[in-house]
């Protein structure tokens, strides 16, 4: 059966040069960097040159990149590290209705104690507004997390704009830019961001790798204590085959982006004005253009549920991906399309399709030829097709 | 995730539809996760003669309602009364433990579309 892997939000492969030269670092350059003998210095010396890779695919200084065991890590370091280390002078954080959890819920928990929480919300197209971030701002502000793109529905968020106003304030400005490493430019000198987040396993890298880019000058406590590796930020021996493996995986990644930009994105308008076009009563669910990130299609098919329609797709070999709640363990509808204003029934019919650089034209075009079928089959079940239909 | 049974109900639902002239409607909406399902039947004599069904839902509601017209076609009324949401996941090997309330549909709307029936007979 042909396999059609549209799930590159969720993760990706690793590239084959970069498995390689992990694969070295398991077996044969196995010390540990701390060690003072050869053994250790080898594996030292390759984690310097990753950490250069990583800094430089984002204009950042090697000596500003943290690495960590992925972007879930990486957001919570930032946010209750900057919290704690700015308690004295404010307690009041913002955030935006669309973050990933690892940054809402790091927020909440801190809500819950004894710091106070502002959600930003967004527009119906996932876009957070300057204008209410400003009016959010209280002079107890410490810390502003705002997400570079969202991974339902690629929204890109207006950074730069929001770190003019941050770095104006003295405030901490923390991105998590998990989604849009590689796939957008990154410059955090010319963005303004205090913290970034990074994650591996979305760039071909391996999983479970990440990191926390923090501006020189920036103080942040950690929430981990130990061996004081990572310059005590993030103690406990390096994962080196993933960093060395991550380090890989941003410099190829910086090496394709100029050309890998225009081919998602033409593979992306492509697949969501096929859709648009052949499935009727469906919606686009997020940004259409320059706004929204090359790689991802997520619309709202209504009157069918979403799981049903992962379910279909899946038996014809195709990987995607729904925010419906029957997909969710807890049951709710995904937080972002219902924070875009939509209905839960709207949310239940819910699709992404996120692209990689391994699709190609005829993969969307069988999609397109797929999808109207799975889309008919689900709807001629649906209690709620013929009474909106004629 | 899903047994071989409930991927076969999921992929080839049996009784969809609707009954222009059922005597019996059944609808009920899952409080849990939103999803709806609609049971349309015909009884003569105490026996449902025919029935169909549709549902907005997961794989595993689409399964339990397929499944459950399957189980109670051809049954009287109160053999039917008797099939539960359990009776239902058991005869489809089984359904994972976050998808047990999808089946509770399906028993609800039998059981509502035959009370439905029950009421508009005591009427006439
Ligand atoms: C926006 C965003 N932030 C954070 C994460 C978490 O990253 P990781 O899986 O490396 O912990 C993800 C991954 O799904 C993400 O999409
Ligand atoms: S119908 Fe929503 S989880 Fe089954």
């Amino acid at each position: 059966m042909r396999r059609i892997y549209l799930d590159h939000s969720a993760t990706t492969p690793v590239d084959p040069q970069v498995a390689e030269l992990m694969m070295k670092y398991y077996v044969e350059f196995y010390g540990n960097p701390s060690s003072v003998h050869l053994y250790g210095r080898e594996v030292r010396k390759a984690l310097d040159e990753a950490r250069t890779q990583v800094a430089t695919l984002i204009g950042a200084d090697q000596a500003e990149i943290t690495f960590t065991s992925g972007g879930t890590e990486a957001d919570n370091i930032a946010i209750q590290g900057a919290a704690k280390s700015r308690a004295k002078k404010g307690k009041h954080l913002i955030t935006s209705a669309i973050e990933h959890h690892a940054v809402l819920d790091t927020c909440k928990y801190l809500a819950k104690n004894g710091y106070d929480l502002t959600i930003l919300p967004v527009d119906e197209e996932g876009l957070v507004s300057v204008d209410e971030l400003k009016k959010a701002i209280r002079p107890d502000t410490i810390l502003v997390s705002i997400m570079h793109a969202n991974n339902e529905v690629g929204s890109i968020q207006p950074i730069e704009e929001i770190g003019k106003i941050t770095k104006e304030l003295d405030i901490l400005f923390h991105v998590d830019a998990v989604q849009s490493l590689g796939k957008c430019p990154i410059d955090v000198k010319a963005m303004n961001i205090d913290l970034l987040t990074i994650s591996s396993h979305k760039i071909y890298g391996p999983k479970g790798v990440g990191a926390l880019y923090i501006r020189k000058g920036v103080r942040i406590s950690p929430l981990m204590f130990g061996g004081a590796q990572e310059r005590k930020i993030r103690s406990g021996t390096e994962n080196a085959p993933g960093i060395i493996g991550f380090g890989k995986a941003c410099e190829l990644s910086g090496q394709r982006m100029k050309s890998e930009i225009p081919y998602l994105t033409g593979l992306r308008d492509k697949l969501i004005d096929g859709i648009m076009s052949r499935i009727d009563n469906v919606k686009l669910n997020g940004p259409r253009g320059q706004k929204r990130l090359s790689n991802n299609v997520n619309v709202s098919i209504n009157f069918i549920e979403g799981e049903s329609l992962l379910l279909s797709l899946d038996m014809i070999g195709v990987a995607a991906s729904s925010g419906s709640a029957c997909t969710s363990g807890s049951l709710d509808p995904s937080h972002v399309l219902l924070a875009m204003g939509m209905s839960h029934e709207v949310a239940h019919g819910s699709l992404r399709l996120s692209l990689g650089k391994q699709n190609t034209d005829e993969d969307i075009e069988f999609v397109l030829e797929e999808l109207p079928k799975i889309v008919d089959r689900l709807r001629v079940m649906s209690p709620l097709y013929n009474k909106t239909s004629c | 995730m899903y047994s071989e049974k409930v991927i076969d109900h999921f992929t080839n639902p049996r009784n969809v539809g609707e009954i222009e002239e059922a005597n019996g409607v059944g609808q009920v909406g899952n409080a849990k996760c939103g999803d709806i399902m609609r049971i349309s039947l015909v009884v003569e004599e105490n026996i449902i003669k025919d029935i169909k069904f549709k549902t907005f839902g997961c794989g595993a509601a689409v399964a339990t309602s397929s499944m459950v017209t399957e189980m109670v076609k051809g049954k009287s009324l109160e053999d039917a009364l008797n099939i539960t949401n359990s009776t239902v996941a058991e005869a489809l090997g089984g359904l994972p433990e976050a998808k047990m309330h999808c089946s509770n549909l399906a028993a609800d709307a039998v059981h509502v579309a035959i009370k439905d029936y029950l009421a508009k007979k005591s009427k006439v």
